[in-house]
């Protein structure tokens, strides 16, 4: 463990908070300053984030730990720190933030505000990324939730209410499952920390803690529940919790209806940022933490993952909206990280190297994560791009932008292919890697996800045949290319897509060492403990 | 040097092959559109230097191959990237398979690309084809030298992106957005087993790389004998199941039946892009896929998948070659019989034949690049004229093409000496040995060949100009909006030199590669299996077939050719509605309209509504009800427990300010207020008791 000398991940997360707090103090009227210093600092969070990442060593396990003792009495620190779960989020929420501002650059409606809540947001996701004890993560977890509720009901589309309320609620309910769940933990264990934790957990000493609290509950109450069935509540409320952010099918409607009200920089980092915020749930809390209870339900949880990615295909579908189909892909997308995830849960005593094919699946997930990230950042921008054109989403309206429009047309197919999953942009890479790694471990679940990749194709081709080919409709005759802004921040985008498509090894690489160490947890496991 | 050596050398260099078309297309896809010459330039000198660099592999591919009878197979693999404990590698490869279809690609695409320089020539967007058409070299010469199965799985799907943006690269067409669309998805449904049997594959023998030649890690073909003996699916060994599965993709890309639906719509595209890629090279991926992998079809003795082969193949062949029969487009024509002679490809893999189909392959490359590009000089010579009912007494207009276009027909229908007759007549033979039943269709088919490709030459050379009559009849299937031709529906003309010339040099090649057959079978590696036995019979049939389709061409569309464009068809008028049920396709469009994709939309707005009613209506249920209870909670406890603390938290997240106060009635307040209840009632629980 390497402790860094200048905070850095303090740096990163916390600027952010600093130039909200600068923002206040401007007067309302001095908008181009406002926008200055929120990229600003969203800025300076990407290039401490770059130099994390270049001095970031895979092998070394957590880096840049920052640890300050905070409420002792609660056995509370302040604890941050990456490792390879961590770093591409991290990354990924510094490349998408300031790409997110500058999509907005040209806000002209409670600019104040707006940017405020911007960057409140970017320190909690910056947060939940880089904390490691569930007291302050928690915060910055809610704090993820508030600021994009505010952008969703001041600045959203038509039916913005309901949207930002169903958003709201439905998260902040999953909430309180993983609040509650860690309420218990807390009281059988007196811990609060991550890594505690999963040590904890891994030697058995969560399980004993659990049942002495279940013990002391029975002698106290009378009320009597076994701690496997215990164990198993609390799992499931942290998974409701978790499951509702990726989100996983059935628990996903809250999805269509924020994306496709928010305004573009929100769909952006909720699509890029917010989703992998659930994953990374799984990864850094429940697989650790509950790796008995996540083995012993895990084909409901991988039934739920295929249903996220045919289900989430087929209704994707049927829509009508640009932005609602977008959103709809999310869920399909998220479906094979889930899907990977999962897989290095199962056990397959007649695979050979199974410790290969589950890194494989886990490492696939990483990276599925990341480029969900590039990817539908560049499409939710590239629908706003168009509704700050048109003001319609209803894909039958549009038609042949192609002819006036070749730079978005062009910027679109590449951003829809590397959705697709095209080989030689991101998106197959990933993909692969979990179809790769799961097969052999969950055969029959990873053919039947093959559907999602065939239904994948049809509305994504389907959308872009109605969106730019075809005769073009008068009505936009004179509708003008994406200006050089526009083209800057598709650029930076489509540049990971190839990058990560061509070059992938720096991203694996990246996340391979805690790729294992989780992949090492399940090996040994065959049949659950309780 | 040592020839081992060379060839080691040579495979190290096997990625410049496809890399001078990929700067190419790299570069001119950041060009500006008015550089025409330079895009045109830029693109045919890349493939120059791969074809070059092509040629030099296949020399020295031939030097050793005779000698000891052992294929000489050179590779290089290397890291792509690192995982888990292990890595994923990807390599090239150097042997007679890869490099007799390398020089194919790069020669015939080279001049399809100087033919479409003329095609194109009236284009706006000429720089972008030419992108396109790099990029399409690029990858198809991937997928050749890769000596990985992903790597060929990646340009694979590349050549399909290209086909894709080249079919629709008129996508102001609505029928051009459509076809782009079809193809790219009835690929994708095949590369579905494809992608099933990579990972499969993978999983059984823990790597990707086809050959090593490294004992302690073999690659994936080294393997197969050990793969025939584990089990699969299906109550196939592993070697079976995987080779299905990867059958599965050669049915998509090489439009096999019932995968065959994309490749005659894919015709939307500019004729070049058909002859390069729906003719001779794409398409016949599948096959060369199949070629490659043939270990894994032929390790498990007697298993049902090389019978599926064939018959599909078989079915493909006569099934298409009926439809060809019966079509009026000049183009539309040529897609069925390209669907037919794909089906006597994979039937012969199918037969056991890999020399046979993959001889079948380059030949056919040569011929069909030569009409599909005649079929261009014929629209652009009558100016985007497409129906041959339409056209005739093209001859005299348009003496070269016609000659040339005269060898490809023969090459086509197997007429010796023309090439197509000595690689149709070994597909035919190792047909013989596997079932007679198959031969006996194919031969059918081989008939059909002949007689379809009579009347389309006699529609569309013999007899009279008949395009004159109907001023406005080319309007519909006026190529572009904005394409003006000063002298529109005027007499056709021969077209230019950079036109013409392509076509001529590829009729050389349509007369003389037949003679190479037996050479080539050597040069792959493959000892003489050939028995004679039959071979008088089956040459004698497919000779007399080929003759009486040509008679009888002859006898309906010759002897008496159409007078007026809007004259019945002959056939039409003696086969009444089957002539119909031919010239709609059999109706099989309609079958999948009604069934597969009615089917996916039904699913897809299922779902749609499982979300909208079942599941939201389910948590509007839970909403309510939550909202109840603290409604009621509200009434009993609230006001005293609760409201002090908990409020006036609430309140100060006003200062959101007017956007807030129109917020309904303070749900959220009430959330909090439940969320607070329910922390306070376990605390009390567990600090109580």
């Amino acid at each position: 463990m390497t402790q860094s000398s200048i905070p850095l991940l303090s740096l990163i997360t916390f600027m952010p908070l600093v130039a909200a707090a600068l923002i206040l103090l401007l007067p309302k009227t001095s908008e181009r300053e406002i926008k200055l210093i929120a990229l600003g600092a969203s800025m300076i969070s990407l290039l401490t984030t770059l130099c994390v990442w270049s001095r970031f060593d895979p092998n070394a396990g957590l880096a840049f730990e920052e640890r300050w003792s905070w409420i002792p009495t609660l056995n509370v620190d302040y604890r941050l720190g990456v490792d390879g779960l961590s770093v591409t989020m991290v990354l990924l929420t510094a490349i998408v933030t300031p790409l997110a501002l500058l999509a907005h650059w040209k806000q002209d409606r409670n600019v104040k505000l707006f940017f405020i809540l911007f960057l409140l947001l970017q320190t909690g996701m910056f947060g939940v990324f880089t904390a490691l004890n569930f007291f302050h993560w928690f915060i910055f977890w809610e704090l993820g939730l508030i600021p994009m509720y505010f952008l969703i009901k001041i600045w959203g589309a038509e039916d913005r209410t309901y949207a930002s309320f169903k958003f709201f609620v439905y998260t902040l309910a999953g909430s309180v499952g993983i609040l509650l769940a860690f309420s218990f933990i807390y009281l059988a264990t007196n811990s609060l920390d991550f890594l505690d934790l999963r040590q904890k957990a891994a030697s058995g000493e969560l399980g004993v803690a659990i049942s002495r609290l279940v013990a002391s509950i029975h002698e106290r109450t009378g009320f009597h529940v076994s701690a496997s069935c215990f164990g198993s509540l609390l799992f499931w409320g942290t998974f409701l919790g978790f499951a509702i952010k990726v989100p996983i099918w059935p628990f996903h409607t809250w999805l269509p209806d924020a994306h496709t009200q928010a305004p573009t920089g929100g769909s952006m980092l909720l699509a890029a940022v917010l989703l992998k915020m659930g994953v990374y749930g799984f990864l850094r809390i429940i697989l650790p933490i509950f790796p008995d209870q996540v083995h012993a339900h895990v084909h409901v949880l991988l039934f739920l993952a295929l249903a996220s990615i045919v289900f989430g295909a087929f209704a994707a579908l049927a829509q009508t909206d640009f932005k609602r189909l977008v959103a709809y892909s999310s869920v399909n997308h998220m479906g094979y990280a889930m899907l990977g995830i999962f897989a290095t849960v199962a056990s397959a005593p007649n695979v050979a190297d199974i410790a290969n094919e589950k890194s494989a699946a886990l490492n696939g997930a990483m990276l599925q994560m990341f480029n969900h990230g590039i990817s539908s950042a560049a499409l939710f921008f590239l629908v706003g791009v168009i509704y700050e054109r048109t003001h319609t989403r209803k894909l039958e309206e549009y038609g042949g932008l192609r002819k006036n429009m070749p730079i978005y047309a062009g910027i679109l197919g590449i951003s829809m292919f590397s959705s697709l999953g095209l080989p030689g942009l991101n998106g197959f890479v990933g993909e692969f890697l979990v179809f790769k790694g799961a097969f052999p471990i969950v055969t029959l679940i990873t053919s039947l996800a093959t559907i999602g990749l065939v239904i994948t194709a049809v509305f994504l081709l389907g959308m872009m045949q109605k969106v730019c080919f075809g005769p073009l409709n008068t009505k936009w005759a004179g509708l003008p290319d994406m200006t050089g802004r526009e083209i800057f921040i598709g650029a930076v985008l489509m540049f990971f897509m190839f990058w990560i498509g061509i070059y992938p090894g720096p991203m694996i690489n990246a996340s391979n060492t805690a790729v294992r160490q989780l992949v090492d947890l399940f090996q040994t496991m065959t049949v659950a403990k309780f | 040097m040592e020839h081992g050596e060379y060839l080691q050398h040579l495979a190290r260099q096997q990625w410049l092959i496809p890399f001078f078309p990929l700067m190419a297309a790299a570069i001119q896809s950041l060009m500006k559109r008015p550089s025409r010459k330079a895009s045109g330039a830029l693109t045919i000198i890349a493939m120059g230097l791969s074809c070059i660099f092509a040629l030099r592999a296949f020399f020295a591919t031939i030097g050793g191959g005779g000698q000891h009878h052992e294929i000489e197979r050179a590779i290089f693999n290397f890291t792509w990237f690192k995982f888990g404990t292990t890595s994923l590698g990807l390599g090239f490869i150097l042997d007679p398979l890869a490099e007799g279809m390398a020089v194919m690609v790069a020669f015939v695409g080279f001049w399809i690309f100087v033919n479409a320089t003329g095609y194109m020539a009236d284009d706006e967007n000429f720089t972008r084809f030419f992108c396109f058409l790099s990029l399409f070299a690029a990858s198809m010469l991937g997928l050749v030298v890769s000596n990985n199965l992903l790597l060929l799985y990646m340009c694979w799907e590349l050549v399909g992106l290209c086909s894709y943006l080249l079919i629709g690269f008129w996508y102001f067409k609505p029928a051009a957005a459509a076809a782009m669309k079809k193809a790219f998805i009835t690929t994708r449904i095949g590369d579905v087993g494809f992608l099933l049997g990579i990972v499969m594959l993978y999983w059984k023998t823990g790597t990707l790389n086809l050959y090593t030649h490294d004992t302690l890690h073999p690659g994936a073909l080294e393997q197969v004998s050990a793969l025939a003996l584990r089990n699969g699916w299906w109550g196939l060994s592993a070697a079976s199941t995987i080779a299905f599965l990867l059958f599965i993709g050669a049915m998509g890309k090489s439009a096999q039946f019932p995968l065959h639906v994309w490749l005659p719509d894919a015709m939307e595209g500019p004729t070049p892009v058909s002859a390069l890629i729906h003719a001779a090279t794409m398409v016949a991926a599948g096959v060369f896929m199949v070629g490659r992998m043939y270990p894994l079809f032929t390790a498990e003795a007697g298993s049902w998948v090389l019978d599926f082969v064939m018959w599909v193949g078989c079915i493909t062949a006569v099934f298409s070659a009926t439809i060809a029969v019966a079509q009026f487009d000049i183009k539309r024509v040529l897609a069925y019989s390209t669907c037919s002679q794909l089906g006597f490809m994979v039937m012969a893999l199918g037969a056991g034949s890999v020399v046979a189909g993959q001889f079948h392959l380059l030949t056919h490359a040569f011929f069909k690049a030569l009409l599909f590009l005649g079929s261009g000089c014929v629209i652009i010579g009558t100016h985007h004229e497409q129906d041959m009912r339409k056209m005739g007494g093209l001859r005299k207009y348009m003496p070269i093409t016609f000659w040339c276009y005269l060898i490809g027909m023969l090459a086509l229908c197997g007429v010796p000496p023309f090439a197509g007759f000595f690689s149709k007549d070994e597909i035919l033979l190792s047909t013989f040995h596997r079932n007679k039943y198959a031969w006996g269709l194919a031969t059918f088919a081989a008939f059909l060949t002949a007689f379809y490709m009579t009347r389309q030459m006699f529609m569309v050379f013999a007899g009279k100009w008949r395009g004159g009559e109907n001023d406005h009849g080319h309007d519909k299937h006026g190529k572009h909006d904005d394409h003006e031709h000063g002298h529109h529906g005027g007499e056709p003309h021969e077209v230019t030199w950079n036109m013409w010339l392509p076509i001529a040099v590829l009729s050389l090649f349509a007369i003389g590669l037949g003679f190479f057959g037996h050479k080539y079978g050597e040069y792959l590696g493959v000892e003489g299996a050939e028995s004679v036995e039959g071979k008088a019979v089956v040459m004698g049939a497919s000779l007399a077939v080929v003759a009486l389709g040509l008679l009888l061409g002859w006898a309906v569309y010759g002897r008496k050719t159409m007078e007026h464009a809007t004259d019945e068809d002959p056939l039409s008028a003696a086969l009444g509605s089957l002539f119909t049920f031919l010239n709609r396709k059999w109706y099989i469009d309609e079958l999948y309209d009604v069934t597969i994709i009615r089917f996916t939309a039904t699913c897809g707005m299922f779902f749609r509504l499982v979300d909208k009613s079942v599941v939201d209506g389910i948590l509007h249920a839970i909403a309510w009800t939550a909202w109840g209870i603290s409604q009621v909670f509200r009434w009993i406890g609230d006001e005293f427990f609760i409201n002090g603390g908990f409020d006036a938290g609430c309140e100060s997240v006003r200062w959101e300010g007017e956007e807030f106060s129109k917020l309904e009635n303070g749900r959220i307040q009430n959330y909090f207020r439940v969320l607070s209840l329910g922390a306070a009632i376990l605390l009390l629980i567990y600090f109580f008791t």
